[in-house]
C-alpha cells in the first residue's frame, strides 16, 4: 500500500551532531500520528525536514508514493503540508484575517479581494469548529484563539498534511480538550495529522499511531490501543521511569516570606493586581496560571528585576520591597529565573564564572579586588560533582555550548548552594527531558524537606500538583483562588486558570 | 653524561612542544584577523595592479616593510604615531568588553591633548614633574569627557553612540576656542610650543632623528594594566558581565549603572593619555582649524583588529602604525598613500564580516570534501 507521507532513511546532521540518524517514517491517509521523544531527540529536526527548513543530507520524502524535493516552506506548502509551530508566527498587530491571508492574497489590481478568503474561511470555521473573531487583532485574543488562526492559516491553504509541534505547551486542560476535538474531525475527514509531543498522555488519549526517538534514532513504531504508558516512557527514555514524585507528609513551619497588596505594571497594562500572599517554611507554594497572567511580572517585581508600584515584601522579619537585587540575595533569596538563558546565566562567560555570577566579590572568591581564580575552579568543581552538571571541558566549559538542561542544573546548584532561607523558582523544567526534570523535582522537594520556603511558579499544571503542598491560581494578574492539590483535580485548577471559577481565597 | 644529555633534550623538546601548541591556539584566536589582513593586502595589491603593474609588487613590499624602511629613525617614527592608536583602540576594546560602543574616542583623545598642551605651554614646573602632570591631567580630561556619555546612558539610556559622537563635535569646536584664548600662537595660528620640561622623555638614543618617546612604553604598560583588570579582577568580572549579558548582570545584583559609567570613564581615560602622549612634544601643535582627529577613529579599527582585547589593540596598533609608515615610503613609487586609506578600509570590512566569511568557507570546505568523498567512492565502486 501506498503511504500518504513516508520518510525514508532520512539523516540530518548539525556540525558533528547526527540529528536524525537514518529515521524511517510511514505515515496513512487519516491517520494521528505522533512523535514522541525527549527534547533534543530530533523530531522537531525531521518534521522541519519534511516542512522545506532544513534539507536532510540523507534519504527521501515520498508523498503519495511519488518522491519529491522540498526545499522550502513553499514546496511543502504546495504539496499540502501545514505546520503549527510551538511559537506561533503572526504579526500582533494585524488581524486575524490578515494574518490568515498573508503570503497567499488573492489580489486584483493590486488590491486585496477579501471577499472570497472570508467566504472560504467562514466555512472552514463552521465545518472544524474552529471559532475565531476573524476581524479580531491578534494581540487581543488568546492564546489558544492563536492556535486556531494558525490552524486556519494551514486550511485556508489547502493543507491536508497538517503537523503539531507541541502544540499544547501553552493551553488549559478545557483548551487542550477542545483542541483534541479538533484533531478527531480532521483524521474524520481524511486529513493527516503528525503530532509532535513529549506529554504521554496526550499520545493516549488522541494518536492512533506512535513513532519513538530517542537522540536522533528510531526506536520503534506502535499502535498506541495496544501499548501501556510505562512503555512507551520506556522507549522514549531508554530506562524505567518513575511517574510518581516521593514527597513525605509534613508540617510546615512559620512564614518568612509574605506578600501584601502588591501591584505591577508590565506592558502598559497593570499586570499584577493587589496580589498578597505568605510562603512558609517546609512548603512548596505553587502559582499556577495560563501563560501571560502576570506570573512574570509578579516575580520580576518581587526579586527585583522590575520596579514596584505598591505593596510591601519581607523576608524574614525585614522589608525587602525596595532593596537592590544584592541585598534581596543577601537577605537569604534564590532565584530559578524563568528565562534562563536571558537572566540565568552569561552565555559567554565559562562555567565557573556563571556559578560565582552573584557572590564573585565576597571575600571567599576574591582578596584586594583579585579573583582567585584556583578557589572558584575547586567551588565549580564542587558543584559540577554534587549536582551532576556535564558539560565538555569542566569549569572552563563555555555555557553557551551546554545543554539546556545542564545549564539548568547548573542554575539550580548555583542557587541552591548558596546561602538562602527563600527559594523561587520559575518554570524550572521547561524544555528539558525526563531525565532532568525528575532530578530538579526531587531536589526541589530536598530543599522543602531542609525547611526552606519554595515559592514555584510553572505553566505545567502537573508539576504544580505533584510538587505544591499549596496552590494559588492566577488569572489577568489577580489570585484568584487557592487549592489544596489533594483535595483538586486538573479539571477544576484549568476552570480557575481560564478565568471561569474564583473564590476561595483564605489567609 | 649522555642521561643528562638526554634529559635535557626531552626538556628541550617539551618546551619546544609546548611553545608549538601555544602558537597553534593563539593562530587559531587570531585566525579572523589575519585571514581579513590577508584580504585586505591582496585588495590592496590589485587595486595597485591596475594602477601600475610594474611596480605594484615592490610597492606592497614597502608598505608592509613600514617604518622599518627608514631604518631606526623609522621605526622610532612608528612607535610614536604607533603609541596614541594603540590607547584609542584601547579606549575603544575597553567599552565595547562591558558592551559600550565608544565612538567618541576622538573627543576624549582632544580633550587630553588640549589639557596636556595648556599645562605644557603656561605653567612652569620642573622637568620630570612638569610632563607628569600634564599628561595625568590629559588622561583626567579624556576621562571626563567620556565619563559624559557613560552618565547619560546609564542614567537617562542615552544612547552613547549618539552622545559621544556629539562630544567630539563640542571637543572639536571647545578646541579652537581654547586654543585662541590661551595658548594662541597667532604667526601660525595654532598651539604655542610646549615647554622643554613638559616634553614626555624621547628616545632619540635609541631612535637617532625621530619623534619616538616614552610614549610607547606607557601605552604598553597601560595595556597590560588594562589586560589585568579585566580579566583578574572583580571590577573586571562586573564589568565582562555587562558587557556579555545586561539582563544576566542584573539578576546577578551586579549594578550595571555604575558598570557603565566606570566602563566609560576608564574608557575616556585611555584615550586622553593617548591625547597627552601625542602632543607632549616639543614642535607638535593644534591648528585652529576645525579637525576632529583621526586617530579616535583608527581606534575603533584598531579594536576591530585586535578582536576587541587590550593585548589585541596593542598589536593591531603597531600593525597599523607600521603599515601607515610604509604607505609614506611607497611615495617613492607611482602611488598615493590614500591607496593605505584603501586597504585599511578593507582589512576593517573584513574583519567586521569575517564571522560570516569564517561560516562561508566552513560551509564550501565542507560540501568540497563531500563531493570529493562521493569522486572517490564512485571510483572504487567502479
Amino acid at each position: 500500500m501506498t503511504y500518504k507521507v513516508e520518510m525514508r532513511h532520512i539523516t540530518k546532521i548539525f556540525g558533528t551532531l547526527y540529528a536524525n540518524d537514518d529515521v524511517t517514517l510511514q505515515v496513512k491517509q487519516g491517520e494521528i500520528h505522533a512523535l514522541l521523544g525527549e527534547n533534543g531527540a530530533g523530531k522537531s529536526t525531521l518534521m522541519s525536514v519534511l516542512f522545506g527548513l532544513y534539507h536532510q543530507e540523507q534519504g527521501d520524502i515520498l508523498i503519495d508514493g511519488s518522491p519529491v524535493e522540498i526545499k522550502n516552506p513553499n514546496d511543502a506548502n504546495r504539496l499540502g503540508i501545514g505546520m503549527v509551530h510551538q511559537h506561533f508566527k503572526l504579526v500582533e498587530s494585524f488581524t486575524v484575517l490578515d494574518n490568515i491571508i498573508l503570503g497567499a492574497e488573492d489580489t486584483q489590481n493590486g488590491i486585496i479581494q477579501y471577499e472570497q478568503a472570508t467566504k472560504k474561511l467562514q466555512h472552514l470555521i463552521q465545518t472544524y469548529k474552529l471559532h475565531v473573531d476573524l476581524h479580531a487583532y491578534i494581540k487581543d485574543i488568546t492564546v489558544g484563539q492563536q492556535q486556531r488562526v494558525e490552524i486556519l492559516k494551514m486550511l485556508y491553504r489547502d493543507a491536508d498534511i497538517l503537523i503539531f509541534d507541541e502544540p499544547t505547551a501553552v493551553l488549559t486542560p478545557q483548551e487542550i480538550h477542545e483542541l483534541m476535538n479538533i484533531m478527531r474531525g480532521f483524521a474524520k475527514e481524511g486529513k493527516t495529522i503528525m503530532l509532535i509531543t513529549h506529554k504521554l498522555n496526550e499520545i493516549k488519549a488522541v494518536a492512533d499511531v506512535c513513532t519513538v526517538l530517542r537522540r536522533g534514532k528510531k526506536i520503534g513504531t506502535v499502535n498506541v490501543k495496544d501499548t501501556s504508558i510505562e512503555t512507551l516512557a520506556e522507549m522514549m527514555v531508554g530506562r524505567e521511569v518513575s511517574f510518581t514524585v516521593e514527597k513525605p507528609d509534613m508540617e510546615h513551619g512559620e512564614a518568612i516570606f509574605e506578600v501584601e497588596h502588591l501591584n505591577v505594571s508590565g506592558h502598559g497594562r497593570h499586570a499584577v493586581k493587589d496580589v498578597s500572599f505568605k510562603v512558609h517554611r517546609g512548603e512548596i507554594l505553587g502559582i499556577a496560571g495560563i501563560d501571560g497572567n502576570g506570573q512574570t511580572e509578579l516575580i520580576h517585581a518581587l526579586t527585583g528585576l522590575k520596579p514596584i508600584i505598591s505593596g510591601k515584601a519581607t523576608l524574614m522579619g525585614s522589608d525587602i520591597t525596595h532593596l537592590p537585587i544584592r541585598q534581596k540575595y543577601q537577605k537569604g533569596m534564590s532565584h530559578i529565573p524563568e528565562d534562563r538563558q536571558k537572566h540565568g546565566v552569561v552565555m559567554d562567560f565559562d562555567l565557573q564564572s556563571n556559578l560565582i555570577l552573584q557572590n564573585y566579590y565576597q571575600p571567599q572568591f576574591q582578596k584586594h579586588a583579585f579573583l582567585k581564580f584556583d578557589v572558584i575552579q575547586d567551588h565549580a568543581d564542587e558543584l559540577i560533582n554534587r549536582f551532576d552538571i556535564r558539560s565538555e571541558r569542566g569549569p572552563k566549559t563555555i555555557v553557551r555550548q551546554m545543554s539546556g538542561g545542564n545549564q539548568q542544573k547548573a542554575i539550580l546548584g548555583r542557587e541552591i548552594s548558596r546561602a538562602h532561607e527563600l527559594l523561587i523558582a520559575v518554570q524550572p523544567t521547561r524544555g528539558l527531558d525526563v531525565g532532568a526534570i525528575e532530578y530538579i523535582h526531587a531536589q526541589l522537594i530536598s530543599e522543602r524537606n531542609q525547611q526552606k520556603a519554595v515559592l514555584l511558579i510553572s505553566l505545567e499544571l502537573e508539576e504544580i500538583m505533584n510538587l505544591s503542598d499549596r496552590i494559588l491560581v492566577m488569572y489577568e494578574g489577580e489570585i484568584v483562588g487557592e487549592l489544596d492539590p489533594k483535595k483538586t483535580t486538573v479539571n477544576e485548577l484549568g476552570l480557575y486558570m481560564s478565568g471561569a471559577k474564583r473564590g476561595g481565597v483564605h489567609e | 653524561m649522555n642521561e643528562h644529555k638526554k634529559q635535557a633534550k626531552d626538556v628541550i623538546v617539551k618546551i619546544l612542544k609546548k611553545l608549538g601548541q601555544a602558537i597553534l591556539r593563539a593562530l587559531v584566536v587570531i585566525k579572523p584577523s589575519l585571514i581579513a589582513i590577508g584580504l585586505g593586502l591582496f585588495i590592496g595589491l590589485i587595486i595597485m595592479l591596475i594602477f601600475d603593474a610594474g611596480d605594484a609588487f615592490p610597492a606592497l613590499g614597502t608598505l608592509l616593510i613600514g617604518g622599518f624602511n627608514g631604518g631606526l629613525r623609522g621605526i622610532g617614527n612608528t612607535l610614536y604615531q604607533a603609541a596614541p592608536i594603540i590607547l584609542t583602540g584601547l579606549a575603544v576594546a575597553f567599552a565595547f568588553r562591558t558592551g559600550l560602543f565608544n565612538i567618541g574616542a576622538s573627543g576624549q583623545m582632544m580633550m587630553g591633548a588640549y589639557v596636556a598642551i595648556h599645562i605644557g605651554v603656561r605653567y612652569t614646573l620642573p622637568g620630570t614633574v612638569h610632563w607628569i602632570i600634564a599628561f595625568l591631567a590629559g588622561m583626567l580630561a579624556g576621562a571626563i569627557w567620556g565619563l559624559i556619555p557613560g552618565l547619560l546612558k546609564a542614567l537617562s539610556n542615552v544612547n552613547e553612540v549618539v552622545s559621544s559622537i556629539m562630544m567630539n563635535y563640542i571637543a572639536g569646536n571647545l578646541l579652537i576656542i581654547f586654543i585662541m584664548k590661551y595658548v594662541f600662537n597667532p604667526t601660525y595660528s595654532r598651539s604655542l610650543n610646549i615647554l622643554r620640561t613638559a616634553e614626555l622623555p624621547l628616545l632619540t638614543s635609541v631612535f637617532p632623528n625621530s619623534t619616538a618617546n616614552i610614549g610607547i612604553f606607557i601605552a604598553i604598560i597601560v595595556v597590560i594594566i588594562a589586560h589585568i583588570i579585566l580579566h583578574k579582577t572583580t571590577l573586571g568580572f562586573g564589568l565582562r558581565a555587562s558587557g556579555f549579558s545586561m539582563p544576566g548582570s542584573k539578576y546577578a545584583g551586579m549594578n550595571t549603572k555604575a558598570n557603565i559609567i566606570t566602563a566609560m570613564t576608564l574608557s575616556g581615560s585611555f584615550a586622553g593619555m593617548a591625547g597627552a602622549i601625542a602632543f607632549l612634544v616639543v614642535g607638535k601643535n593644534i591648528g585652529t582649524a576645525f579637525e576632529i582627529f583621526p586617530q579616535g577613529f583608527d581606534g575603533i579599527s584598531v579594536a576591530l583588529l585586535g578582536l576587541g582585547e587590550p593585548i589585541g589593540a596593542l598589536f593591531a596598533g603597531l600593525f597599523l602604525a607600521n603599515i601607515r609608515m610604509g604607505a609614506f615610503y611607497m611615495q617613492r613609487y607611482s602611488f598615493v598613500p590614500q591607496i593605505i586609506d584603501m586597504i585599511i578600509a578593507v582589512i576593517i570590512y573584513v574583519t567586521a564580516i569575517s564571522a560570516a566569511l569564517q561560516m562561508i568557507f566552513k560551509r564550501y570546505g565542507q560540501q568540497f570534501k563531500a563531493w570529493r568523498l562521493s569522486r572517490h567512492e564512485k571510483k572504487e565502486g567502479k
